[in-house]
């Protein structure tokens, strides 16, 4: 008893009397902390490591003889196409998902529609892939036939036009159908934050349901819009199997998205090379993950900064 | 200051409109009845129809043709009768709607595709035989669905104690630069590409036991690397929601803090951290580019995660969709029910988690 009497009298933030279970668990808890520390420095020393090799070698000894930038550039491009391609499809429909659910599906029924939606993230991408692949790339030859017929003077579409229909736009369409749920969770989430107040306020005046959106929640939700589709940005380009199943890869630099030869992607690359090489082509490809790594790390942070700096302005949470 | 003038402008013209009907002028205050969406759909669809029974009849153009002259139809007829700001909002509705329903299509088209492939083989031979000697027909996943088990379980037991402690070190006792730059990473980490998390595992074990190296503990590890960020973040935000008003009570009657801690502020919210803990779980079970990298596939069972390639069932179902065998079906047959089995698991798993945290919810409110 006495020595709970003393414990109060410090104020909060002094070292209270510490028992030894205290200290243990405590110490337990912030050696947890730290260990997640030193796995993130583990990632990046490892890949280092095992990349460093790749980085000095003479160009003449790599895949591709010609030096690990030439290798990594039409990856990269790839990558960084498939991930683009994907965020400018998935966001408006998003955006659109999250408000049905938030403003505009009846109450009752909005969460189960949020379950719904959620059960799109839950998916395995090999599932995706495999779907992708097996149905949708078929199902698309239709389409880019058209795309070809019509708009072949936009570069896009120049064609030729692939017959099994594993192009870049599938492949696109297979990301966007995967990172859907993680934009449409984050765009959610703010849009259900917007001041009841505001709204209010809207109606109030006279506007129709568009108006209070576009006047109250749009404002409000715009910065969680751009950082969910930052984070939806972050898991395309770092997606490996759908895009490792479903494109058809020629290594070729282009933004013909409907033919059959493509780029591949960092990630993609990796899974079909990996299992079947050895020695430098290894440190090649351990490489290519460190520039994905560096990537989307680069991504992830400006998402955070965007979410973070918006957490300081608006008062919301 | 665009509001401002926004707001006079609706205020204006919703003041005015009913100054302005005159007879003559049928321009606004019309309504259209209740009706007139379902109605405008129906009709749309049968204008559609009967213009494609003429140049041709596909599924997707008449849904495609229906829902676009519908939007067109609407708001036209809004515009006419209501003015234009109605139309507009019916406009937008009817595109916000599509959307949804849109967004549904790759939803239902995967279960679908899946189920109708995958029903073939989801038989007892799939769940008892392995892929050892099999060349053609028969054989199953059980090597794969053992080594999805341990692998993940292994993974479950390394991260589950990290993730957990290192929330309770944020939320009780983080006060800091420390905390702040563990919170920071967390949010770096749950960034990293699972393939990169492959490939660390790899690298690391290359380090160790030399280049070539393949095992289940490695893959393990990649799946923890996945696994911990989801955990400190769900677990995070459970222990947050439990009310200041619990632990003070308990400080006040002398208990120490980390008994505060282990008795009350996670019995609170146990069932939380569970529901966080069995969606992680789903989210790293399905992964299959790390496992992929660090494991590689084989074809007999292996319950030593420390020695040798095992088979996963995602692995399993890849291999056996792009390399096929001679006689291709079975094959892809096998691919298709691996694909299945992995995503009943997944959905059991969050059916199980919507379950426990609807049977441990809050006892707070």
């Amino acid at each position: 008893m006495t020595t709970t009497q003393v414990t109060p009298t410090p104020p909060t933030t002094a070292k209270p009397v510490t028992q030894l279970g205290d200290r243990i668990f405590a110490g337990s808890a912030k050696g947890a902390g730290i260990l997640i520390l030193v796995v993130l420095a583990g990632v990046a020393a490892f890949l280092l490591s095992e990349a460093l090799p790749a980085i000095v070698a003479p160009a003449d000894e790599l895949p591709g003889d010609q030096g690990l930038m030439v290798y990594i550039w039409p990856l990269l491009f790839g990558t960084l196409l498939s991930a683009f391609l994907a965020l400018v499809i998935a966001t408006p429909l998003a955006v659109c998902v999250a408000l049905f659910i938030s403003h505009y599906a009846p109450r009752r029924l909005a969460q189960g529609l949020g379950y719904l939606v959620d059960l799109l993230a839950a998916v395995p991408s090999i599932v995706y892939g495999l779907w992708g692949a097996w149905t949708l790339a078929p199902a698309s030859v239709g389409l880019t036939t058209w795309l070809n017929d019509y708009l072949g003077w936009i570069p896009l579409f120049a064609g030729p036009v692939s017959t099994t229909g594993r192009t870049m736009l599938v492949a696109g369409l297979v990301l966007a159908v995967m990172i859907l749920p993680i934009i449409t969770a984050v765009a959610r989430e703010v849009f259900l934050q917007t001041p009841k107040l505001h709204e209010e306020a809207a109606l109030a005046l006279g506007a129709t349901r568009w108006e209070m959106i576009r006047m109250a929640v749009i404002p409000f939700g715009r910065s969680g819009v751009i950082s969910g589709a930052m984070l939806g940005l972050g898991r395309a380009l770092g997606e490996t199997m759908a895009v490792a199943i479903v494109l058809s890869v020629s290594g070729a630099v282009t933004f013909n998205l409907i033919s059959s030869g493509n780029p591949s992607t960092i990630a993609a690359n990796i899974a079909l090379q990996f299992p079947e090489s050895s020695g430098l082509a290894v440190n090649t490809l351990i490489a290519s993950g460190l520039v994905l790594f560096v990537v989307t790390l680069a991504v992830n942070m400006l998402a955070r900064y965007i979410v973070n700096r918006r957490r300081e302005f608006s008062g919301a949470n | 200051m665009s509001t401002g003038t926004e707001r006079t402008d609706i205020d204006t013209t919703s003041l005015e409109a009913p100054a302005t009907s005159t007879p003559d002028v049928p321009r606004v205050q019309g309504t259209l009845p209740r009706w007139a969406p379902w109605g405008l759909l129906a009709g749309a669809a049968v204008v559609v129809g009967a213009i494609l029974a003429v140049t041709g009849f596909s599924v997707g153009l008449w849904v495609f043709l229906t829902a676009v002259l519908f939007a067109l139809a609407t708001y036209v007829i809004s515009r006419m009768v209501e003015g234009a700001r109605r139309a507009t909002d019916r406009l937008v509705t009817v595109i916000v709607s599509a959307a949804f329903l849109v967004a549904m299509i790759p939803l239902i088209s995967v279960i679908w595709t899946v189920v109708s492939n995958g029903i073939a083989r989801f038989d007892v031979a799939f769940f008892t035989n392995s892929m050892r000697g099999v060349v053609g027909e028969g054989g199953g996943a059980y090597h794969a669905i053992v080594g999805t088990l341990i692998i993940t379980g292994l993974a479950a037991v390394m991260s589950i104690p990290i993730g957990v402690l290192t929330a309770i070190f944020l939320v009780e006792y983080g006060r800091g630069r420390l905390s702040r730059a563990i919170t920071f990473f967390v949010d770096v980490m749950t960034g990293i590409p699972s393939i990169v998390a492959g490939l660390f595992a790899y690298a690391l074990f290359a380090l160790i036991l030399g280049p070539g190296v393949r095992m289940g503990f490695a893959g393990a590890v990649a799946l923890t690397v996945l696994m911990i960020p989801i955990v400190v973040r769900s677990t995070e935000e459970m222990l947050k929601i439990v009310p200041n008003e619990l632990r003070e009570a308990s400080y006040a009657l002398g208990v120490p803090k980390w008994r505060t801690i282990l008795k009350v502020v996670i019995p609170t919210t146990a069932g939380g951290i569970a529901t966080g803990i069995t969606l992680a779980i789903a989210r790293v079970i399905g992964e299959t580019a790390p496992l992929l990298v660090a494991v590689g596939i084989t074809t007999g069972v292996n319950l030593n995660p420390f020695d040798d390639r095992m088979a996963t069932l995602p692995v399993f179902s890849y291999y056996s969709y792009v390399a096929p065998g001679i006689p291709r079906e079975p094959f892809l047959d096998r691919a298709w029910t691996a694909a299945l089995v992995l995503m009943i698991i997944v959905m059991l798993l969050n059916v199980v988690a919507r379950i426990i945290s609807r049977a441990f919810a809050p006892k707070t409110r």
